[in-house]
């Protein structure tokens, strides 16, 4: 788990680009990407993974709340309190998402209900908490807009690979709001329809999830060297 | 009867883990060795068992639409429910913070093994898991909120020590080098899950 404090002695005219400003956009998604390597907001990861159309609308929910969360406690940091800081942080989180929630209601009532509690539980997503404790509490706002930005697109490829897999496996096919279900296999290589290929229903089920992101992280481990542990 | 068969539920048909993945931040950091796993298993069941029953009361209470009428009949059209996230994860908060003060006086060595994430159960996701679970089925009475909460505690606590015995045990085994750790804690818990899913559809 990689915790980093810059200090606040950096030179003045700093541009919001320069190169250790990109660092935050780009390291989030491999060295340290949020779910696999500091293993944060594991739970709506996998629990919203079956479609790849709910994997899109929770990533940008987090993505939005991310946004937020990091600016808004970046910009309250010198007057919170630092004993009542969790207390804060989790007001400003639990606020926009039900910014987040009542928009979902509102304008895709189907999405919403098969989210169920998981939007709920955005506010208590490993990552916005562990961003805020770590990063946005020690930052400027711009800097850690930055911060929130690379770690939601870190967070979000991951939830989009398991799901791509998850549903490509498990449905053969993948649904679209508004085109509908796209097949990839022609009907007549279906079971059913006297083929030879057939849906690995165990995909859609629970379980299969972590063994996706287990799979992913032996993958990216094997690929950066530097990332595997002890033991 | 009804109690014993929600509790069971809770435990092994609809476990937080291996069901719907709830707290796996926690279940993955703390799992390194049982004792911890146990210490903190044991906050969840005691925060599971006191949020959820407060939770309830301020559901039927204060947010649901109507809920308010023993105030006076005409709230009968108010609906605060959106407002129960705030609520809820206030009243977790404040919950988890006493939790703290108990363990740190009482159980000295506890705190210092469970460190930092004895704050962070306030963030654990199977807490206000519970509490959204128990709005979205809708229980019909506290008592039986509560034994949700409990079961679905005991169910936490049963997961995250299983894995926790077999992280220690696994640590002499001869696993390839980039799924040491937190890859074959996935893959084990995938595993484990599997097995669970035996327990799928039981009634009692």
């Amino acid at each position: 788990m990689s915790t980093e404090t810059i200090t606040a002695v950096e030179p003045k005219r700093e541009s919001l680009f320069s190169k250790k400003n990109r660092k935050l956009l780009t390291d989030p998604l491999d060295d340290s990407n949020p779910i696999t390597v500091q293993v944060l907001g594991i739970c709506s990861a996998l629990a919203i993974t079956v479609q790849v159309q709910q994997a899109v609308i929770m990533s940008l929910a987090v993505l939005f709340v991310m946004i937020g969360g990091n600016v808004i406690v970046s910009m309250m940091r010198n007057i919170i309190p630092d004993r009542i800081r969790i207390i804060v942080q989790l007001v400003v989180i639990a606020s926009l998402v039900i910014i987040v929630d009542e928009v979902l209601k509102a304008f895709s009532p189907d999405i919403s209900e098969k989210l169920s509690v998981f939007v709920g539980l955005i506010i208590t997503n490993c990552i916005i908490m562990g961003r805020l404790e770590a990063f946005a509490l020690g930052n400027k706002p711009g800097p850690a807009m930055l911060d929130a930005v690379g770690n939601a697109m870190g967070y979000a490829w991951i939830l989009l690979a398991v799901a791509l897999v998850r549903e490509v496996f498990g449905s053969g096919a993948i649904s679209f709001p508004g085109v509908g279900q796209v097949k990839f296999l022609p009907e007549s290589w279906f079971m059913a329809n006297g083929g030879f290929y057939e849906n690995n229903n165990l995909m859609i089920l629970p379980p299969m999830a972590l063994i996706t992101v287990g799979i992913i992280i032996w993958i990216q481990r094997s690929r950066n060297r530097s990332l595997i542990e002890e033991n | 009867m009804e109690y014993l068969s929600l509790f069971v539920k809770g435990i092994f048909v609809e476990n937080m883990i291996f069901a719907y993945f709830l707290g796996m931040c926690s279940y993955l950091a703390v799992s390194k060795t049982v004792k911890t796993a146990v210490g903190l298993g044991f906050a969840v069941i005691f925060v599971l068992g006191i949020t959820v029953p407060i939770n309830y009361l301020l559901e039927n209470f204060v947010l649901k639409e109507g809920a308010l009428t023993w105030l006076s009949p005409e709230y009968a059209t108010v609906d605060l429910s959106f407002l129960s996230f705030i609520m809820f994860i206030a009243v977790i908060a404040s919950m988890v913070q006493l939790v703290e003060m108990i363990v740190e006086k009482f159980a000295p060595a506890l705190y210092g093994a469970l460190g930092i994430f004895l704050p962070l159960i306030a963030v654990n996701c199977s807490i206000l898991g519970g509490a959204l679970f128990m709005q979205e089925r809708q229980y019909p009475s506290i008592g039986e909120a509560t034994v949700f909460g409990l079961g679905s505690g005991v169910g936490w606590l049963l997961a995250i020590v299983a894995i926790a015995a077999i992280r220690e045990k696994i640590r002499y085994s001869n696993i390839p080098a980039p799924l040491k750790g937190l890859g074959i804690t996935f893959i084990l818990t995938g595993l484990m899950g599997m097995a669970f899913m035996a327990f799928m559809g039981i009634e009692i």
